[in-house]
């Protein structure tokens, strides 16, 4: 199908996105990478009056160490992303993340920042945000606000962003010397969107792990941790983690709905066979 | 702020173009039924079958993802362009030579992709290759024969400057 009619603005700064975004409040919506929004507009999911596009704003597209958090821009492609030796270095789950985001074409076109602010359940990139307690940099007409991983994903397609805000960056936390990342999924396809996903944070202390973080993507309306897994493992000597009871703790972690393409049953056998795969990940140092 | 079309420069294969065209249209449409080039495919209109990949400012997007009025200012190539200059004769031989193409349909967004990772140079694996088309869906072949028709160009131009 095609778009029904709307108007179109290229933005050139925070302040004039922000001011179009007040003034047509739902009538409004922004669009970036488009890699999403296009497929909502092209089936007519989505029927905005104005298209505020944000590409021409200048400086939202940078990667950079900020403190000691690594902050990508809301407009960095994920190609970009891909190729970055300062993710590499710094974001090195976002590194094992972003092969399994969609497919080059799209990747050569949709941004760090709309994969976010869309927080579809199915994708990787705010898992890996939630597994890393980064945190998301926002703009609006009162200013800035950092919001963090842990309060921004409310719900399915809900974030802490208002109508009249926008996603400016993501800040991760810098990878040190004791960092564990582990990521891992699995698709019908190669480039789909998983049925299920497990993104994981830690540090190795002596020969412990501490500070486990665990995020499960597409087995609830938005990424979720593993607590009580996180919890079981936490501690834990490694070369010989409690893993059969981490995944037995799982049962009380998730509570998946089935769909058509897995069932509850599958998705719960799935993430278990995720966390043991991303477990022998975290007993080897980063790569 | 109301207007729904609006006026647009552009690149396209290497020549100007200036056209007024709707806010709403695709790249792919305006490219196909502004300007006639007709070599970029509409599928699925949603992103996931690759027929209309094209190349904006030297990257292949989904024609079909992104809008003309923003290419504004961007260089454009098509199917058209790229045969055009020969950049991809020999991975046009290679499709032809081991039957990568039946219908046709999949085939200038197949290519369009196989030339991005060609770019890269050296010579994939046959996986990387497979990743490198995983967006692009072809109902006829069954891929081998393009995996192969990919990993022959790629054996070939390795041979030739090696
Ligand atoms: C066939 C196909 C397969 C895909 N597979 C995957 C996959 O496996 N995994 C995956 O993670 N993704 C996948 N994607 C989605 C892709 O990664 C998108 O790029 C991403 O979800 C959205 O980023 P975008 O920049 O394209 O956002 P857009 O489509 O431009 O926007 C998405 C939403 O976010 C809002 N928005 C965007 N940027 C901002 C901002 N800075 N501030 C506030 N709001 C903003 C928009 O208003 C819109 O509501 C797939 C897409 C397609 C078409
Ligand atoms: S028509 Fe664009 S991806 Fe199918
Ligand atoms: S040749 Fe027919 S779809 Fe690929």
């Amino acid at each position: 199908m095609k778009p029904s009619s709307f108007a179109y603005a290229k933005t050139r700064s925070l302040d004039e996105t922000i001011g179009l975004l007040e003034q047509h409040r739902d009538e409004a919506r922004i669009i970036a990478g488009g890699q999403s929004l296009m497929a909502l507009l092209n089936l007519r999911l989505s029927a905005p009056k104005l298209l505020v596009d944000i590409n021409g704003i200048a400086g939202l597209d940078g990667i950079a160490l900020d403190g000691g958090d690594l902050k990508i821009g809301a407009l960095v492609r994920h190609s970009a992303a891909q190729k970055s030796p300062l993710v590499a270095r710094h974001a090195p789950l976002l590194a094992l993340a972003l092969p399994h985001v969609a497919h080059p074409a799209i990747r050569n076109r949709g941004t760090v920042g709309g994969s976010i602010a869309l927080a579809d359940p199915a994708a990787e990139l705010p898992a890996c945000l939630l597994a890393l307690g980064g945190a998301v940099e926002i703009a609006g007409p009162g200013g800035m606000r950092t919001v963090a991983a842990d309060d921004f994903f409310q719900g399915l397609y809900q974030t802490a962003l208002g109508p009249d805000e926008v996603l400016t960056a993501i800040r991760l936390p810098a990878a040190g010397e004791t960092t564990r990342v582990a990521f891992a999924e699995l698709a019908r396809r190669h480039g789909d969107f998983a049925l299920v996903g497990l993104a994981a944070s830690a540090r190795a202390e002596g020969d412990r792990l501490e500070d486990l973080r665990l995020a499960f993507l597409s087995v609830a309306l938005t990424p979720v941790r593993a607590r009580r897994a996180e919890t079981v493992l936490n501690g834990q000597r490694l070369g010989s983690l409690p893993v059969d009871e981490a995944v037995a703790a799982l049962a009380d972690d998730l509570d998946p709905d089935g769909d058509i393409h897995a069932s509850r049953e599958m998705k719960m056998h799935l993430a278990g066979v995720l966390l043991r795969r991303v477990a022998a990940q975290l007993e080897r140092p980063v790569p | 702020m109301n207007q729904t079309s609006t006026r647009i420069t552009l690149t396209v294969n290497g020549g100007r173009v200036d056209e007024t065209v709707e806010c709403r249209k695709t790249l792919v449409d305006f490219l196909r039924e502004d300007l006639g080039l007709t070599g970029s495919h509409v599928g699925c209109e949603h992103g996931v079958c690759g027929a209309c990949t094209v190349r904006v400012d030297g990257s292949i997007v989904r024609g079909c993802l992104i809008l003309a009025v923003q290419c504004d200012g961007a260089e454009v190539e098509t199917i058209e362009g790229l045969s055009d200059s020969a950049e991809i004769a020999d991975l046009q031989e290679n499709f032809i030579a081991r039957n990568a193409l039946q219908c046709g349909y999949c085939t200038p967004g197949m290519l369009m992709a196989a030339a991005e990772l060609l770019a890269e140079g050296g010579v994939p694996s046959r996986e990387a290759i497979r990743e490198y088309i995983s967006g692009n869906y072809c109902r006829c072949t069954g891929y081998q024969a393009i995996v192969d028709a990919v990993e022959a160009t790629a054996r070939q131009r390795a041979g030739r400057t090696s």
